[in-house]
């Protein structure tokens, strides 16, 4: 059987459990022996875990251990001169499982005629539609019939354990059933350890990713030094040409600065927009204007970012350089810091006003009605009792729309171009950190090259920037609650 | 016994003011709508000056109501609609060309829960002044405020700490800042809307004493759900019920002497 159907006997002998268990819970108690400890429901649940739970585990388990199994079985069925091998391990062990899938579409006759050499298994295989890119070898041949077997003979185990799983817990669970058994807590502790798997790969996920990035860059800054890659002033990683053993200058700080100026002038704009937007919705506007403008601004959170990215291309990027840039003298290009700060700014405003709005309309009324009771015109209070006490959430939502603006790329690729570069010239090219990390991971990559390696080092230090600032602002937002409960 | 109430015309049943004080507000027919419902049935009373005024009567009765019309706080109110004419020395608050924020600065308020702003108790009490522009340099501004505290028997208690936040303080010595904001800015009347109710037994019993000094100077009016505050603080009383005023006269010949059946039974306990 495969897993598939596994996986619809558990269901349905778990249904069945259940119907069962609830079914003797109830004549126990019509019985009147004594009364149930749980209602009904629990027992049935209690049986349908009982029998679902373990099934289910040793089918997650020998799924995980078949692959391994498998592979172990191939290596140690390939002569020694290709294990010896080990860049082209992992494809000779492909080769052998296609070669196994292969030897599962042929009929007994033709595999008695590979056997005796009067046709060649490739051809074979091709008239059962599974083309091979060369000829099989004599060892692939005995190496796949082992694995043949060996997964054969696995999955008539993990039929079994499951089977036998499934049986075992329905009759256990089914005995146990008695007025007085405490049904409850197994299925509350079920239900915790559900909430508590769900929450943990979320976290997992997160400590993962870390990690990946981390064992990465360690092996890039092996081959760079981090002095040179923190303090270093010129990016040019060179081509990652084959046996090249020039490895040119990886300097963060250009990336970094392009990131950081850029961010600058989308904050610019999305800040007092945002903020002043916010106010006007959580302060002056009728709930009727705002019911239809708030939903409006928060559109812009959700066009996507390559629209925004030709937006800057095709339309923002030529006016600034046509109005701006060529009249004062200070660059040529469509591609500029301006360009990508002003676009990326828009593309953040909602992130600012929606949560300074939440914010604002979170202060106290009894804060506005008392600056207002002491003849304080509305922007007089705004400004004066309802902006200080919302400050810090307003902060903290500023931060979290500037770690937003830290790792956009698409707009940064199309609005202030791919150069590295460190200048003050807002009418400049320059690009940030994601850009490049993109760069160095598009084509043919090798990943022993630090010319690929760094991107993970630019990744692990851009995961911490933006960590950094996310924390800042949760403390904040944090301490900002405090406040008022 | 509430919809005959409400479907007949009305007439408040009054006893004039023995001492005669000068009248500071007067109120014709004031009816107050939110929305489609009628809080306010047309109120018409005369509140006398350099006197505590108590509006008293069960929950939901619009003394509340009544009590935000005098500063106009229920234009804040969204959907709130404001009938009939309140004239504070003969000048009607609601015409046009008066300046909403001037009034509020003549009639100040104390609200229920204490609501000191999230600053310095020195900037709490200078914030009034401030955007009225009163002081004239920083010593006069420090002058008003040493003076508000005092004259809210505050000062006392927080001369050494100036300079802490106002939400530091407990629940009656913030009320206490709140009344010291509102004194700030000179105003001529005070609106106090259930000052004591979030407070504890002596606390309340300092602001209550308070209120008294303060009648020297200020016109009080005081919305009390306690009986007894009214009786210790007021010289007359108003007794809503059911968005009417049912009677008004001098506090104690309405606590002891009622005209009317439904005030009786107020202050006896009967309902409400």
């Amino acid at each position: 059987m495969g897993p598939l159907w596994l996986l619809a006997l558990i269901a349905g002998l778990s249904f069945f459990g259940f119907i069962l268990g609830h079914w003797k819970s109830v004549v126990l108690s019509g019985k009147g022996r004594s009364t149930l400890a749980a209602r009904p429901g629990y027992y049935g649940a209690y049986v349908l875990i009982w029998t679902a739970m373990p099934a289910l585990l040793i089918l997650v388990a020998l799924s995980i251990a078949r692959p391994l199994l498998a592979e172990h079985t191939v290596r140690a069925n390939l002569p020694q001169q290709v294990l010896d091998n080990p860049t082209q391990l992992s494809l000779e062990i492909s080769g052998v499982e296609q070669v196994a899938a292969g030897l599962k579409t042929a009929t007994p006759e033709e595999l008695e005629n590979i056997r005796i050499g009067v046709v060649t298994a490739r051809s074979v295989f091709a008239g059962h539609g599974l083309p091979l890119g060369e000829d099989v070898r004599p060892y692939q041949l005995i190496a796949a019939s082992a694995l043949n077997l060996v997964s054969d003979g696995l999955d008539t185990a993990v039929d079994i354990a499951v089977v036998a799983a499934l049986a075992f817990g329905l009759i256990f669970a089914f005995m146990r059933v008695k007025p007085r058994l405490r049904a409850r807590n197994l299925v509350e502790n079920t239900v915790l350890a559900l909430l508590i798997a769900a929450s943990s790969v979320a976290v997992l996920t997160t400590i993962g990713i870390v990690l990946s990035l981390l064992f990465q860059a360690l092996q890039f800054f092996s081959m760079v030094s981090p002095i040179n890659f923190y303090f270093g002033t010129v990016w040019d990683p060179r081509f990652a040409a084959a046996g090249s053993t020039e490895s040119g200058q990886f300097g963060f700080l250009p990336l970094f600065w392009g990131t950081i100026y850029i961010s600058f002038f989308a904050m610019l704009v999305a800040v007092p927009i945002g903020l002043f937007s916010a106010v006007y919705m959580a302060e002056y506007a009728t709930s009727k204007v705002r019911s239809i403008a708030k939903p409006l601004i928060e559109v812009l959170a959700g066009i996507p970012t390559i629209v925004y990215g030709f937006f800057a291309l095709t339309t923002v990027g030529p006016l600034i350089r046509d109005y701006v840039a060529v009249p004062l003298g200070l660059g040529t290009s469509g591609n500029n810091v301006i360009t990508a700060g002003l676009v990326m700014g828009i593309m953040i405003i909602p992130y600012v006003s929606s949560l300074s709005d939440d914010i604002i309309t979170a202060v106290p009324r009894s804060l506005r009605d008392g600056s207002l009771a002491l003849g304080a015109t509305r922007s007089e209070t705004m400004r004066q009792v309802i902006m200080p006490a919302a400050l810090p959430g307003v902060v903290g939502a500023v931060l979290l729309a500037m770690s937003r603006a830290i790792g956009e790329t698409m707009i940064v690729v199309l609005a202030a171009g791919v150069a590295a570069r460190a200048s003050l010239n807002p009418f400049a090219e320059m690009t940030t950190i994601t850009v490049k990390i993109v760069n160095q991971l598009t084509g043919d990559l090798e990943f022993t090259s630090p010319q690929t390696l760094v991107a993970f080092a630019l990744g692990i230090t851009l995961f911490v920037i933006t960590l950094g600032l996310n924390v800042l602002a949760l403390t904040i937002v944090r301490k900002y609650r405090e406040q008022y409960e | 016994m509430s919809a005959v109430q409400t479907a007949t015309p009305f007439e408040t049943v009054r006893t004039p003011d023995p001492a005669s004080r000068p009248i500071k507000i007067h109120a014709a027919a004031v009816k107050v709508t939110y929305g489609q419902k009628e809080a306010l049935h047309g109120v018409s009373i005369d509140i006398a000056e350099k006197a505590v005024t108590a509006f008293i009567g069960p929950s939901g009765c619009g003394k509340s109501t009544f009590l935000r019309c005098i500063n106009r706080m229920n234009d804040t109110i969204a959907g709130a609609r404001v009938e009939g004419t309140i004239t504070l020395d003969d000048r009607n608050i609601y015409d046009p060309d008066l300046d909403v924020v001037e009034l509020r600065a003549r009639v100040g308020m104390v609200f229920q829960k204490p609501n000191p702003f999230p600053k310095s108790i020195f900037d709490n009490v200078a914030y009034g002044p401030r955007i009225h522009g009163l002081a004239r340099s920083k010593a006069d501004l420090e002058e008003i405020v040493v003076t508000s505290l005092q004259r809210a028997s505050l000062f006392n208690e927080v001369k050494d700490r100036l300079n802490e936040p106002g939400t530091g303080l407990s629940g009656g010595q913030q009320q206490r800042l709140c009344i010291a904001r509102a004194i700030a800015v000179s105003p001529e009347v005070i609106l106090m809307d259930e000052p004591c109710s979030a407070l504890d037994p002596i606390a309340t019993a300092k602001v209550e004493e308070l209120i008294d000094e303060l009648r020297a100077n200020f016109t009080i009016v005081i919305v009390t759900h306690s009986m007894q505050q009214a009786a210790r603080v007021s010289q007359r009383t108003a007794f809503f019920h059911l968005g009417h005023l049912i009677e008004e006269g001098p506090t104690d010949h309405v606590f002891t002497n009622p005209l009317e059946q439904r005030t009786q039974d107020y202050i006896t306990g009967r309902f409400g």
